[in-house]
């Protein structure tokens, strides 16, 4: 393709693609077929950079400075395998979205559609630079450009409801954000002189222990996106946003991007040993532990299908940031591996919950008793997806859920392994039953026949799908990847 | 320039430009042309801080006296890098702010009294520049009166009868803080006798122990902090910039209290001495309680405000809380914190101030609840509105964002934990406050039968864009002001052991 | 020196209270200025009087006197003055709009009328 380009520069093209995209989006407004087409060619572009910064491969410590807003400190980007991982991930899926979106709104007569497109875009354009931010202040920037991106679509409808889950989302994540992480951002910076993301961190010897547990605990509570219980708010209500918002952004982009910032400050701001002399390192991990069961037990006891879903991935998050704080080869493998095994899931879950919404207007786990066989395609990608999910074979989640378990078992945590091993009970008792009862239960009076959702929202979500199986069968270039995050 | 010798005497320039031009522009009569020639007189003035803060920067502080009088027994003016770059900010901001003014006080003002309005502005920007740049401390004091009798003027042209009461009730407070002021250089002098600044600041050292400098310093700043609206002496600023006219509101918000704290620097760094103001006699321990109070109480009293101007003005009041925790800090990053925030600061309120001008001339309302769906039928305005918002809040990559973060390092670097935390919880409350006004506008729709709104004229649209772009671009390329600030704030601290 | 010997200080303080007060307690916009006046008057004298020495002469020299005045504080407190006499002149001028703008010179029934508008 373009053979002279740098990493860091195709990083840079790559964040800039889908912001590019938006004004021919604004101009052509008024011609949806190729407004969806200029939607379209932006993913594939985007997928296109980033498959050749695979090839390119990576050498961390290069980097596109754009500029320095505050002396010392500059906004730079940077290709690693964390980033790649990441910004794979959500090139992938965006084209996929896309794909849903056109059928999904469509089919469902938003509103605003223009807008839609043009805030999705830019709300990818901040995810791609979260994942290949040199440093913590970089991060940071994107991460909050993300947050105020994403807010006209998560209150897309203009409801009270919109406005008001508006707030909840807007509050909780700023205020998150920068009342913790800019705080333990700027101290982090007095203590260390540098935020750059550097293999082994960079607070080492300029820090002690107790101040050590202290600014872990303001990372892990200041990063909102990871949705840790209770800073878990504002997930649920982003759920009034229309669904390929709730699939992309709320089951991957967004709260990916929490948990890809413990990821990066556990690995490239502490560095291991940080990590597991801090007093609160400890003390976190039972959070963590906490929100994964009480996640799981709020998610028993939603009836509205998304809402049960958004609370599965407040669970899930929390897989992650167990793995980061455990920092051990397995657990941070098992970790970067559950992002994407966990997002191909998540993101079926929400295709099918949004293509029954379109098709029978159902948003109610109990109405959807006896729908296998109006919906067969649908109910049996929900079906692949739950398995993955729970972490079963043969779908893509087995893998991630193993290498999790190695973790806590190399670092001696039993329990956690333990409530490892109960929280996937709880994951099938809360997501299995909903397919069974949609092939196996009766429909009650009403005779079904077969009507499936429109051909682009099918066609997504079959290519979701398949990514969990194919991931399962064949996942050396995820685990190649997932593996070499923590090596310098 | 250098054929008429002129650039050895752009100091004076600086202030007898505007001085000469106002009556000149009185006796215009158009509208059309005193609109005109005040522009370009205060872009001769925009000029001239331009080069002298180039030449500052180049060459060191410039020295200039007065009909060739020279110091201490003349008045001398003195331009070092920090009141350069005061004068670059105030004029910056005055030739913007006239260039928008002229639509906008078609619509507020009486046509017959436009010539005066232009007039009055000139002397206003006469006072500003001259206390700025002078370097004696008497000669404050008389530019000092200069500009706020000419703002009381000012103000009282509003448009609502309010601003009448508004003006005069700061007229009121204003002449007690001037003529504490006053007392305060009458009891330096009495103790020196003299009225140069860096003559000041030698013999003033060597009697720190006197009755009469404890005495004079009191006097001084509450002069200095009822000027600057420091909380608790705030109360004649948000009736003054509410019933204000559109354009005045824009130039006062941006520049007023900005001059005010820089002489409040320049007092106690450099007259009084920064060892002998925060080592001896610990204001900053007196100051900090008052910048947090602004800060938290400013903010508060800001969400429930239901004029929009009103609740700008009580954003103001925490905004200089932030200046004055700077001050306090007496550290490198703390007080190039508050310079950039000076500047900063400007661009914001400036903007906010432009676009909800925009707002008063199409809708005729300063009401928060009239704003309904103006996110749909004014998008420009509004956006003007968001983004400086925004920037207020302190989003990454917009002017706020910067000054709040070497304000928040000051607090960290000075072990000050809880101060770090309070400046944050400040930005929190700045988003409810602000997202209010927000949701209302782009959430709420009008009913069918109100009258259609459309977009605001471009001549009101294109300053209040190039501020918002300042907003923007100052976030990112910060080498200008950070960079300036910094220089400014090590000169102030120069005498620090 | 005993505290009375420091009377001109002692009337400087009296008038700036008397004025202070009259400022602060005052419903009448004209009583409200005119108690600004006396508040700065009162400042004139502090200046005028720290240029007073006892014995003094105005500075000109000459054989016989060898003790002087200093002038400075009279020429600044001119310049004061001028500013004193056009704040009042615009407080005045304000004070007639306000009159007209709203009937009253009185604090009170203008606030009520203000609060009207609310």
């Amino acid at each position: 393709m373009i053979p002279e380009l740098e990493s860091g520069n195709i990083a840079l093209l790559s964040m800039l693609t889908p912001l590019a995209a938006t004004p021919l989006m604004l101009l052509l407004h008024r011609y949806p077929n190729w407004r969806e087409t200029v939607s379209l060619g932006a993913g594939l572009v985007l997928l296109l950079l980033v498959i050749q910064l695979h090839s390119a491969g990576t050498t961390p410590l290069e980097t596109t400075t754009l500029a320095a807003p505050v002396t010392g400190i500059s906004i730079a980007l940077a290709v690693e395998p964390l980033g790649l991982l990441f910004a794979t991930l959500i090139s992938i899926l965006w084209l996929a979205t896309t794909v849903y979106a056109i059928g999904y709104m469509r089919h469902h007569d938003e509103s605003h559609q223009t807008r839609f497109y043009i805030w999705f875009a830019i709300a990818i354009s901040s995810a791609i630079g979260i994942a290949f931010s040199a440093n913590m202040f970089t991060l940071f920037v994107f991460y909050e450009l993300l947050t105020f991106s994403t807010f006209p679509l998560v209150t897309h409808s203009g409801s009270r409801e919109a406005r008001l889950a508006g707030r909840t989302y807007l509050g909780w994540l700023v205020g998150t954000s920068v009342g913790f992480l800019l705080f333990a951002m700027v101290w982090t910076w007095i203590l260390a002189g540098t935020l750059d993301f550097r293999p082994g961190g960079v607070l080492a010897g300029h820090i002690t222990p107790s101040q050590g547990g202290i600014l872990l605990g303001l990372y892990v509570i200041g990063v909102g996106k990871a949705a840790l219980i209770p800073f878990h708010r504002w997930l649920p209500a982003a759920m009034v946003a229309p669904t390929p918002v709730s699939a992309l952004l709320h089951a991957v982009a967004v709260v990916k991007a929490g948990v890809f910032t413990i990821l990066k400050v556990v690995i490239f701001i502490f560095g291991f040993d940080l990590v597991n002399s801090a007093w609160s390192q400890e003390l976190l991990l039972y959070a963590v532990a906490t929100t994964i069961i009480i996640g799981s037990l709020i998610a028993l006891r939603q009836d509205n299908l998304k809402r049960r879903l958004a609370y599965s991935t407040i669970s899930q998050l929390s897989y992650i940031v167990l793995g980061a704080l455990l920092v051990n080869s397995a657990s941070l493998t098992g970790s970067a591996m559950h992002m994407v095994t966990h997002a191909f899931g998540k993101i079926t879950l929400f295709f099918c919950a949004g293509a029954i919404l379109v098709t029978t207007h159902k948003t109610k786990v109990s109405e959807l008793s006896g729908l296998g066989r109006q919906m067969p395609l649908t109910m049996a990608a929900f079906f692949i997806a739950s398995i993955s999910i729970i972490g079963l074979p043969p779908a893509a989640g087995t893998w991630s859920k193993w290498y999790l378990a190695m973790g806590t078992v190399e670092s001696g945590q039993w329990l956690l392994l333990g409530i490892l091993m109960v929280s996937s009970l709880l994951n099938i008792a809360y997501l299995l039953p909903i397919p069974l009862n949609a092939f196996l239960g009766s429909s009650g009076n009403n005779k079904s026949h077969f009507q499936e959702a429109p051909a682009p929202i099918l066609l997504a979500i079959t290519f979701t799908a398949a990514g969990c199986l194919f991931l399962f069968f064949w996942p050396d270039t995820l685990y190649q990847l997932a593996s070499s995050i923590h090596l310098p | 320039m250098t054929l008429l010798g002129i650039d050895n005497h752009l100091p004076a320039l600086q202030v007898v430009i505007p001085l000469m031009g106002a009556p000149l522009c009185f006796l215009l009569r158009r509208p059309v042309l005193a609109w005109g020639f005040s522009v370009a007189i205060s872009s001769a003035t925009l000029i001239i801080a331009f080069l002298l803060l180039q030449t500052t920067l180049q060459t060191g502080p410039l020295s200039y006296a007065l009909g060739g009088w020279a110091a201490p027994w003349g008045i001398e003016y003195r331009v070092d890098t920090l009141n350069g770059y005061i004068l670059l900010l105030v004029t910056a901001i005055s030739t913007l702010s006239l260039l928008y003014a002229r639509t906008s006080f078609e619509h507020e003002i009486n046509s017959a009294q436009l010539p005066l309005l232009y007039a009055g502005w000139l002397l206003c920007l006469t006072g500003f520049l001259g206390m700025t740049i002078t370097g004696d401390a008497f000669n404050v004091f008389v530019f000092l009166e200069i500009s706020s009798l000419s703002s009381y003027l000012l103000i009282s042209l509003g448009p609502d009868r309010r601003s009448l009461t508004a003006a005069f009730r700061y007229l009121v407070i204003g002449t007690i803080g001037a003529t504490f002021i006053l007392i305060a250089i009458g009891l330096f002098y009495s103790m020196t006798g003299t009225l140069n600044m860096a003559d000041l600041a030698i013999l003033l050292s060597k009697n720190t122990e006197s009755r009469t400098f404890h005495a004079a310093i009191g006097f001084l700043l509450i002069g200095l902090a009822i000027k600057a609206a420091i909380f608790p002496l705030h109360l004649w600023l948000p009736n003054a910039y509410t019933w204000a006219p559109s354009a005045v509101s824009v130039f006062l918000a941006a520049t007023a209290t900005k001059v005010a704290i820089y002489l409040l620097l320049r007092f106690l760094f450099t007259v009084i001495g920064a060892e002998h103001s925060f080592n001896l006699f610990t204001l900053n321990q007196a100051l900090l309680p008052l910048g947090v109070l602004a800060v938290l109480i400013g903010s508060v009293v800001a969400i429930y405000q239901d004029n929009i101007k009103k609740l700008l003005a009580y954003s103001s009041v925490a905004q200089i809380g932030y200046m004055v925790l700077g001050i306090t800090l007496v550290s490198l990053s703390g007080l190039t914190a508050t310079l950039l925030h000076l500047f900063n600061h400007a661009l914001m309120k400036g903007a906010l101030f432009m676009a909800v001008g925009a707002i008063f001339y199409r809708t005729g309302s300063l009401r928060i609840a009239d704003l309904t769906g103006l996110g749909r039928t004014m998008p420009l305005t509004m956006a003007a509105f968001l983004i400086s918002g925004l920037s207020l809040i302190g989003l990454p990559l917009t002017v706020g964002f910067v000054s709040k973060w070497y304000l928040v390092v000051g607090a960290v670097e000075a072990n000050q934990m809880w101060l770090a935390i309070i400046i944050l919880l400040g930005s929190l409350l700045a988003i409810i406050y602000f997202w209010k006004v927000i949701e209302i506008a782009y959430f709420h729709h009008k009913s069918s039968e109100a009258p259609v709104v459309n977009e605001a004229p471009l001549s009101l649209l294109i300053p209040t864009w190039i501020l918002v772009g300042a907003n923007i671009y100052f976030g990112i390329d910060t080498r200008l002001t950070a960079g300036v600030a910094e220089k400014a704030a090590l000169l102030l601290l120069g005498g620090t052991p | 020196m005993s505290n009375l010997g420091l009377y001109n200080y002692w009337i400087v303080i009296t008038l700036m209270m008397i004025g202070f007060y009259t400022v602060m307690a005052s419903h009448n916009l004209v009583k409200t200025l005119i108690g600004l006046n006396i508040f700065q008057t009162s400042v004139f004298m502090l200046y005028i009087s720290f240029g007073k020495i006892a014995n003094g002469t105005a500075p000109i020299l000459s054989e016989s006197h060898t003790l002087y005045a200093n002038p400075l504080p009279h020429v600044l407190i001119l310049t004061a003055i001028v500013v004193g006499v056009a704040t009042t002149a615009l407080g005045l001028a304000l004070v007639v709009r306000i009159k007209d703008a709203f009937g009253a010179v009185d604090e009170e029934t203008i606030t009520l009328e203000e609060e009207k508008e609310e």
